[in-house]
């Protein structure tokens, strides 16, 4: 399938201009109930299941502001370095739209409750944020017949109207499609920590919008930027960042001007198209809400959430680095997600061996995972306390790495103890020098080729012949004791 | 019709009964339905129910509140669970809430048996009740007359003794200027005094609800069952509630009441109601009142003012109805935006439209702090003028109106009928109490005094309406057109 | 009679009311007269007024994270002008 337009326009761009991008990404709160009412804020109900009078916007109802979702955003904010707002308020922003049911949504425009901050990429590279502001998820409309262009009426399922979200725009400090990924996945790491959402991308828990424009390199003065929305993933943006920034440059090139606009993102054909045409650009008309009163949170309650925040992903990440002796990489990748360092802090001590326990995590218990089908630790229902027993047996020669191996596949597929798997399975390592010893010599007389190539002066004919003995063995014999009785045997 | 304190403390001592008494109501509501059309939806079947059940606790001997078996109407903004809200709309003529309003809630528990549902202008915009999207009220004391608006179904009924309490709504004078119409007692309290939960909203930080009733003390005895704080709703004040019918007074010695300067040279063109207010103002001193001249300076831009915020609000107030999730829906095979235009462009009529309009421009992008932050502002100087003026006087008494109830189709052009408003509006805006009290008449038509007092001092203001009230006995004169049961 | 320049066809559009030609040239007629009181705001010096959103001085009221009963999903659909199954259904959404 041929994307337009093509690698060579890329490389155009990298080299005659620099992209200018700004993310607005939109993270639902993971309350109990709703921003403004009490249905229960849940995702995947029964349509139109968890929806009451204020969140239908039904005539005389009014909104309440949750309390938590205010905590959740303040959190937010202080573990990523904003400045909360001594004096904040709500504000309508006024659009039709069918999913929306009152056509306007309670947001906040010129004093959102946080401002200032910014996300740090692991090139180092500081992303500042402008500001994080409080306010409603719309509904679901489903097009009946697939296509929305296609169908002949729309549904519409209100469950997920007025769900808190809180939308984190960035300063337009991003300079390419990885440091857009590499910022989604700092902030993912710093909401995930804090527990505030699921943050999951493909439940639309986490929703992400690109601001792209493009400047001839070194140029102060910024390009037409467009909109970018409709992507699903985090790769996905990268990519719709990417070819947005192709595309634009492929129009400047050509003497084109870029027009400011709405672009959808096709994740199938890996192009972005026009959505909204510039005459009907919106006039949000905002006011204040005048059903709600402003917030002047008290400095001993914010004092309170802001010493209520867990160890952050930076800082744990460097704790790692030093404490564990960890490379950079092993380090970002085990803190990337809270539960998953938690595992891993674990298992270290379980096995008295941070080394080993990152060795583990990073390599067999990762494949292990993926062929039983998971896509994170946390769905395993291995234990730290399991692995580190494992790592034990690995180390104290108990068992073989291959035998480990095994150990691992099935701790992670079902747990258990793996003491109790080695022995069932007849996995512990043959130690007793006389069985080792007959094995070896039957591994001899064999393989006399191998043992004449080895007097010959072939040394990989010596691994060969230790390869055999451990083939007989079925993986099971103690590597150190086989090499010794061959270099004895064969002198 | 009694009064409603009058049928509860015959109830209490079991003269009469909360059923005969609802019987009387519906009966005489049915007479002068056909001529007053003060109704939206009757619930007759609902008020008996109700009735025959308060008897029936009454006579386990249990308390069953401080208006238990009195009829009340409701204006038809309040939600009602069960019974179709309409809004005087026709985009919503079908529309039947799953919830009641926190007033009808607290009416219920305070045992107060509603009736019915009672015409208003629609959405609460207009000052004479013949914006209702469905048919125009008429005055009780004549027939060719509008009740005032848009409570005005309120007043007329109440004014025509069909019930003795009714709840209306006041955004920019929507309860007291009908009260003056009707000859009745009409209460806005301040801002934040009663919850707006399960109101429809027209201008969310102007609109309240309050009393209209037959007299004083029944404001005093339904202002206190339906006001206090609401979780429910965020701009409800956390202030205590006295038990106003402590605060009614018969004389008014001490009292200082202001009278407000540009008031009463904005009237005095018209002698009549000139020298009716004079006289009003004579009723207080006789009770021992002090007058003193206040200053409301900023009042003469409270049209300006109002005419840009309250649009606005209402502008996106209303643009939930849009024909997707309830109320009457206008399609013809477009797509969902044409539904939508249709829907409004059949739903609303012509001065919801034209506050929808003037609402939606004052906010667009280039306009909005000329016009709405403006106007904001103009709202605060209002406010320090009321401060100014109240630290000079206890309460202030100037004209409610500034004609007696017109004829219908006498204000056709729409800015004459905003004129209606002109000295209601300021208290509106600054959100302080104020209420309208039966004042006398001008050719045999009602006129009522307004009289305004500090935010939360509704005890004051409804001490000196009581003292006047009961001197001047305009609150005890029946409507002459429509007969009462 | 004061000059209003208001676009009603464009305000008409974001308000989403399909206004008459009729209604339109009344309610420009209309305006004009109602902005004869409007524009004597300009006149005022507003400066150094903060501007009166509430006129309550409230602040900081929140509910507590407890969720309470929903609407049944008949209740929530009963008023809908139409519906399909358990949604709510409106014509066709055209971008
Ligand atoms: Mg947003
Ligand atoms: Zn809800």
């Amino acid at each position: 399938m041929k994307t337009s337009p093509d690698v060579a326009t890329t490389e155009t761009a990298k080299h005659d201009y620099e992209p200018v991008i700004g993310l607005e990404v939109h993270v639902e709160l993971k309350t109990k109930s709703k921003m403004f009412c009490s249905c229960r804020n849940e995702f995947g109900a029964e349509p139109n299941t968890a929806v009451c009078p204020t969140c239908l916007g039904m005539p005389g109802s009014l909104p309440v502001i949750n309390r938590v979702a205010v905590e959740y955003l303040c959190k937010a904010g202080f573990a990523l370095g904003c400045d909360v707002a001594p004096y904040s308020k709500f504000d309508r922003k006024n659009y039709f739209y069918p999913d929306m049911p009152k056509n306007y949504q309670i947001s906040q425009y010129d004093m959102p409750l946080t401002t200032g901050g910014g996300v740090t990429l692991s090139s180092g590279k500081r992303i500042r944020l402008n500001r994080i502001h409080l306010e409603e998820d719309t509904g679901k409309n489903l097009h009946a017949g697939g296509a929305m262009a296609g169908s002949d009426y729309t549904l519409i399922d209100y469950n997920r109207a007025g769900v808190p979200l809180m939308e984190i725009v960035s300063e337009p400090d991003i300079s390419s499609s990885d440091e857009a990924e590499d910022y989604l996945a700092e902030l993912k790491a710093v909401l995930s920590y804090i527990g505030v959402s699921d943050v999951k991308m493909h439940e639309g828990s986490l929703r992400c919008d690109a601001n792209v424009s493009i400047r001839p390199r070194g140029a102060n003065e910024l390009g037409t930027k467009t909109e970018v929305k409709n992507m699903n993933s985090f790769r996905s943006v990268g990519r719709a960042i990417k070819h947005e920034i192709a595309r634009q440059a492929e129009r400047l090139a050509a003497g084109d001007r870029i027009v400011q606009e709405t672009r959808g993102w096709d994740e199938v054909k890996g192009t972005t198209y026009s959505m909204r045409s510039k005459e009907e650009a919106h006039d949000y008309r905002y006011f204040p809400e005048p059903d709600l009163v402003p917030l002047a949170l008290d400095a001993d309650v914010l004092a309170r959430w802001r010493s209520e925040l867990p160890e952050l992903p930076d800082a744990r990440r460097k704790r790692f680095a030093q404490q564990y002796g960890l490379s950079e990489y092993d380090a970002q990748v085990l803190t990337a997600e809270r539960s998953d360092a938690d595992f891993y802090e674990a298992t270290a001590a379980a096995c008295d061996d941070p080394k080993q326990a990152a060795n583990w995590l990073m390599g067999d218990v990762r494949r292990a995972l993926q062929s039983a089908g998971f896509t994170a630790l946390a769905q395993s229902p291995m234990t730290a306390a399991q692995l580190g027993e494992l790592i034990r047996l690995v180390k104290s020669g108990a068992i073989t790495g291959k035998a480990g191996k095994e150990v691992c596949d099935i701790l992670v597929a079902k747990g258990g103890d793996p003491n109790a798997i080695v022995a069932e399975r007849g996995l512990g390592a043959v130690t007793d020098s006389t069985e080792i010893a007959a094995m070896v010599d039957q591994a001899i007389t064999a393989n006399q080729k191998s043992v004449d190539a080895y007097k010959g002066g072939k040394a990989n004919a010596f691994d060969f012949i230790v390869g055999q003995v451990m083939k007989v063995s079925r993986g099971k014999a103690n590597v150190e004791i086989v090499r010794a009785l061959i270099k004895e045997r064969l002198g | 019709m009694l009064t409603g304190h009058e049928i509860r403390d015959r109830i209490a001592r079991r003269e009469t009964s909360a059923l005969e008494i609802t019987k009387r109501s519906i009966d005489a509501v049915a007479a002068s339905e056909p001529e007053l059309r003060a109704y939206l939806t009757l619930t007759p079947e609902y008020a008996l129910a109700r009735a025959a059940e308060i008897d029936a606790r009454l006579a386990r001997g249990e308390d069953c509140g401080p208006l238990a078996g009195v009829p009340v109407a409701i204006k038809d903004l309040f939600c009602t669970q069960g019974v179709r809200t309409t809004s005087g709309s026709k985009i919503l003529a079908n529309f039947v809430p799953p919830y009641s309003a926190t007033v009808v809630a607290k009416l219920e528990s305070a045992g107060a048996v509603m009736i019915g549902k009672t015409n208003m202008d629609e959405f609460a915009m207009g000052s004479s009740c013949e914006n209702s999207g469905f048919h125009p009220t008429r005055n009780p004391w004549d027939l060719s007359r509008v009740p005032g608006g848009s409570s005005g179904g309120s007043a007329s009924t109440v004014g025509a003794r069909g019930v003795p309490i009714a709840v209306g709504t006041d955004t920019g004078g929507s309860i007291r200027e009908p009260a003056s119409f009707c000859n009745i007692v009409g209460v806005k309290p301040t801002y934040g005094r009663v919850s707006r939960y399960g109101m429809i909203a027209f201008a969310s930080s102007l609109d309240q609800a309050g009393p209209m009733t037959a007299d004083v003390r029944d404001a005093a005895i339904v202002l206190e069952a339906i006001a206090g704080l609401d979780p429910m709703d965020s701009t409800s004040a956390d202030v205590p509630v006295p038990h106003y019918e402590d605060a009614l007074r018969d004389d008014l010695r001490g009292v200082k009441v202001g009278i407000v300067r540009e008031f009463e040279s904005s009237i005095s063109g018209d002698a009549a109601m000139s020298s009716l207010y004079k006289e009003a103002y004579a009723a207080l001193v006789r009770l021992g009142a002090e007058l003193v001249e206040v200053s409301l300076p900023h009042a003469k831009y409270g049209l300006a003012t109002y005419y840009l915020i309250a649009p606005a609000e209402c502008s996106s107030n209303l643009a939930r109805y849009d024909g997707a999730r309830y109320g009457v829906r206008v399609s013809d095979g477009g797509d969902v935006y044409q539904m939508f235009e249709r829907t409004r462009a059949a739903g609303f009529g012509p001065e919801v439209k034209r506050r929808i309009i003037l609402g939606t421009y004052a906010l667009c992008s280039g306009y909005y702090d000329a016009y709405y932050v403006r106007a904001q502002k103009v709202r605060t100087l209002m406010k320090q003028d009321f401060d100014t003026a109240f630290s000079a006087c206890d309460v202030i008494a100037c004209p409610a109106v500034s004609c007696p109830p017109f004829e219908l189709g006498a204000k056709s052009d729409p800015v004459a009928m905003y004129l209606m408003d002109y000295f209601t509006i300021p208290m509106s805006l600054a959100g302080i109490a104020a209420m309208s009290v039966p004042a006398g008449y001008v050719d045999g038509l009602p006129v009522g005094l307004q009289i305004a007092a500090p935010a939360f001092e509704e005890g004051r203001m409804l001490g000196v309406a009581h003292a006047y009230e009961q001197s001047t006995r305009f609150a005890w004169a029946r409507a002459p057109k429509v007969g009462a049961a | 009679m004061t000059d209003v320049p208001i676009d009603i066809a464009h305000v008409a559009k974001l308000a989403r009311i399909a206004l008459t030609h009729d209604e339109s040239a009344a309610f420009t007629a209309q305006f004009a007269k109602l902005f004869g009181y409007i524009e004597e705001l300009q006149a005022l010096d507003v400066t150094h007024v903060s501007a009166t959103a509430q006129v309550i001085p409230i602040m900081n009221v929140m509910r507590d994270d407890i969720i309470r009963d929903c609407l049944d999903r008949a209740a929530a659909l009963a008023n809908a002008p139409d519906t399909s199954g358990p949604y709510f259904k409106v014509p066709r959404i055209l971008e």
